[in-house]
């Protein structure tokens, strides 16, 4: 079985990001990018189907400018076999981003195609659907656990009220979320490793995607802030406060 | 303009999250129609039908569309969806599941979890996590978006009187199946449509104490979340998750106890109208957002909460 796993080059969780002051965008100059964190678990979660003998190769792509290919690089470093980097502008629009992935699962005749449930950018959660939809092939989002039964999947998904499984015949797109598996660290001698795995570049031209966004970004602005309100002394106070100040509650 | 919308449901009954769905639909402007995609959801689609506002509710009752399978129920959209300005679909699982997969196999982008109508093409959605706020406008023919809906009020549930239809078509996606599901038995309201949220944090220590938490929730008649940490340190299941990689909630009263305050968690209630923190540390972040903060040890100030109710 041959994976694809799709990732993403993002701000770094832990960076707090702050919007220009001309509100056209966030400030991302010199701010520390890192691999999404929801890839990172699905490049795990590719890696441990092969070290389980189920995948018989591993292949990372990536959709962006060169610098990119550090995140690229990461995944390689974390076991991916080899790359591909899809040479675009920063951010493209995620049924462009579909578009090409599709392209790519048809060349790499991939049998699954794992992605993270979403980027921690933009926030989507789209491009597994997208891309499951333009393959006509099924979908399992918000996975937490995903089993390998011959040429099926048995995947339970979180949903808001519970668990649920399905069954799906590959190929078939999986998004990951956060109980998936716990990702490793790249040990030092996997990263030196890393940069002798191969990494090819190629264009959405030979890929004969075009790139469209049909959505515009107007302005961009920071959040309403909230304002701290009062501490108080006792349980007794905080009821009196909520029932006669607040009344939210009788 | 007209607007199709995907209604949320469990075949006998709306999810509340529909009539938010419905209010931003009038936001936007036109005529107003659901589709029921189920099996045996006459119920539901003779809710849908009460709501105000509505003009049409279109109903598929089949197996196939008994467990809302993306793969199913986006055929069948794309199907009705000629002649519709608008495609919506609830900001929960089981909308982001579907709606991508519809805007893709019409040829569309879509708009995620939009909290604001600018007008008929622009929205407001949250980006990075809730620290900005992005304005956007479609040029596409079809809008197709996903809705927060704490962001809208909810429509009135009754006194509307909209036609009824049945649809007949069928899609079967021949790759995929339900196996099963396990879903919590709560006779508490969901987190997403209760007026009162009590969350516990890693402070809690273990899985039991939330004994105490749900016993504030019985007097109040709220729903009980959870932390990321408390559900990563395996206290209680993720779907009572609330935060960025959970639940948005927005009630009118949101308790924090035992809860630090990591942005991530602040992401996802920090749009209720009355936060109060509970929380020994004086200087967690919580209490930056909080309205009443309470400094104190939570198991004496929660069980006293609960006998002041």
């Amino acid at each position: 079985m041959k994976v694809l796993v799709a990732v993403k080059r993002v701000i770094d969780y832990n960076v707090k990001v702050r919007v220009k002051s001309d509100r056209s965008d966030v400030d991302l100059a010199n701010v520390k990018m890192a691999l999404n964190p929801f890839c990172e678990i699905a490049v795990e979660e590719a890696v441990r189907l092969k070290e389980a003998g189920t995948a018989s190769e591993v292949v990372v792509v990536s959709i962006g400018s060169k610098a990119c290919q550090e995140q690229l690089r990461t995944a390689l470093a974390l076991g991916a076999d080899r790359a591909i980097q899809v040479e675009a502008a920063d951010q493209p629009d995620a049924l462009s981003v579909a578009r090409i992935l599709q392209k790519v699962a048809e060349e790499e005749s991939a049998d699954l195609v794992l992605l993270g449930k979403q980027a921690i950018d933009s926030d989507n959660n789209q491009t597994g659907q997208m891309l499951a939809a333009l393959m006509d092939r099924p979908q399992a989002t918000f996975a937490s656990e995903v089993v390998v039964e011959g040429d099926s999947l048995k995947v339970t998904r979180e949903v808001d009220g519970g668990l649920q499984t399905l069954s799906l015949k590959l190929p078939a797109v999986v998004t990951t979320d956060l109980r998936l598996n716990e990702p490793r660290y790249a040990s030092l001698p996997n990263i030196m490793k890393a940069k002798k795995k191969p990494l090819d570049v190629k264009t959405p031209d030979e890929l004969g995607v075009q790139l469209a966004s049909g959505a515009e970004l107007i302005s961009v602005e920071p959040p309403a802030e909230r304002q701290a309100g009062i501490k108080v002394g006792s349980v007794e106070e905080l009821v009196e406060k909520l029932r006669n100040e607040a009344k939210v509650i009788a | 303009m007209s607007i199709l919308i995907i209604t949320e449901h469990d075949n006998q009954s709306v999810k509340p999250v529909t009539l938010n769905l419905v209010t931003a639909a009038q936001q936007i402007g036109g005529e107003i129609d659901l589709l029921v995609a189920g099996e045996n959801c006459q119920g539901a689609a003779e809710a849908a039908a009460a709501i105000a506002g509505v003009r049409k509710v279109i109903v598929a009752d089949n197996a196939a569309y008994a467990h809302q399978l993306a793969e199913n129920i986006s055929k069948l959209m794309v199907e009705l969806a000629d002649g519709y300005s608008h495609i919506m679909a609830p900001g929960t699982t089981t909308g982001k599941n579907v709606a991508p997969r519809v805007a893709a196999l019409l040829g569309v982008n879509q708009l995620s979890d939009i909290i604001a109508v600018e007008a008929a093409d622009t929205f407001k959605r949250p980006i990075y996590a809730g620290n900005a706020i992005a304005t956007v406008k479609s040029t596409d023919a079809v809008k197709v978006m996903t809705v927060r809906g704490t962001a809208f009020d909810a429509a009135a549930a009754s006194g509307g009187s909209a036609s009824v239809e049945s649809c007949d078509a069928v899609h079967q996606h021949a790759d995929v199946s339900f196996v099963g599901e396990e879903l919590a038995k709560s006779d508490r309201p969901e987190l997403t449509a209760a007026s009162v949220v009590i969350s516990g944090g890693r402070g809690m220590g273990n899985g039991d104490n939330f004994e105490l938490l749900n016993k504030v929730a019985d007097k109040l008649g709220a729903a009980v979340g959870a932390s990321r940490a408390a559900v990563d340190a395996g206290f209680v299941p993720n779907d009572m998750q609330v935060g960025q990689t959970g639940k948005m909630v927005a009630p009118e009263l949101y308790i924090a106890v035992g809860i630090s305050g990591a942005i991530q968690h602040l992401a996802g209630m920090k749009d209720s109208k009355v936060i109060v923190a509970i929380n020994k540390d004086e200087e967690a972040p919580i209490f930056q957002v909080a309205d009443y903060g309470l400094v104190g040890d939570l198991f004496e100030a929660v069980p006293e909460l609960e006998g002041r109710l």
